[in-house]
């Protein structure tokens, strides 16, 4: 493993996670969510653990960003903090 | 101090990981929404998820698929390739975790239907006037 490349990943999934808890509207929460879920698998990958990898891609950015968009449709969007 | 230093920066990974766990533990006990509390409790059961990946990794190992399977190579060697072991046990916590977060989104939009509103104050104030 690279180890300049696996920094720059991991302070990516950092600056995600940090963002979707901090950001005030739950529709950008959903969407930095996804974009973490991403950068995770991406790190998996890289991990050699293929199956994680393409499990994490099809679960955590897929499903789980359509189960948040659709719980954000069905209740509000602001958030107060 | 300097062999503090050497230890820190060799287990970079396992730093930033915990870096990870405590914003999503942050995320559940301190945000008041309750979307954001399932956000959290996701990216927690996600960095720990990550720290048992990492633990079987090996340098200079390949992924857990045997190779030269037609010729007669020798033996074949357990340092070649990495631990398969964690990834099966973690692809059963994935499941597990996308489950736990279908069951909570659907918990709080029956909260929101019957209270009106997502902020876990107002829910308590509600519940203390009625």
């Amino acid at each position: 493993m690279i180890w300049q490349l696996d920094l720059l990943v991991l302070s990516l999934v950092v600056a995600c996670g940090i963002g979707a808890l901090m950001i005030k509207d739950l529709l950008g929460s959903a969407i930095l969510f996804g974009a973490y879920s991403f950068m995770m698998c991406v790190l998996w990958a890289v991990m050699g653990a293929v199956d994680v990898a393409f499990t994490e891609a099809a679960v955590g950015a897929g499903v789980s960003t359509v189960f948040f968009v659709a719980a954000v449709f069905h209740t509000t969007r602001r958030s107060k903090d | 101090m300097e062999q503090i230093l050497d230890v820190i920066i060799a287990k970079y990974n396992y730093w930033i990981y915990i870096t990870l766990m405590m914003i999503g533990l942050f995320g559940v006990i301190a945000k008041n929404n309750l979307v954001k509390k399932i956000v959290g409790m996701s990216i927690f059961q996600t960095a720990i998820i990550l720290f048992f990946v990492s633990m079987g990794m090996k340098r200079g190992a390949t992924i857990p698929i045997v190779m030269h399977d037609h010729g007669a190579h020798g033996p074949i060697q357990a340092v070649d390739y990495i631990n398969p072991l964690p990834h099966v046990l973690m692809l059963t916590a994935i499941v597990v975790a996308v489950s736990t977060l279908g069951v909570a989104l659907a918990l709080a939009v029956k909260v929101y239907k019957k209270y009106g509103t997502l902020e876990e104050d107002e829910i308590l104030e509600q519940i203390r006037k009625s």
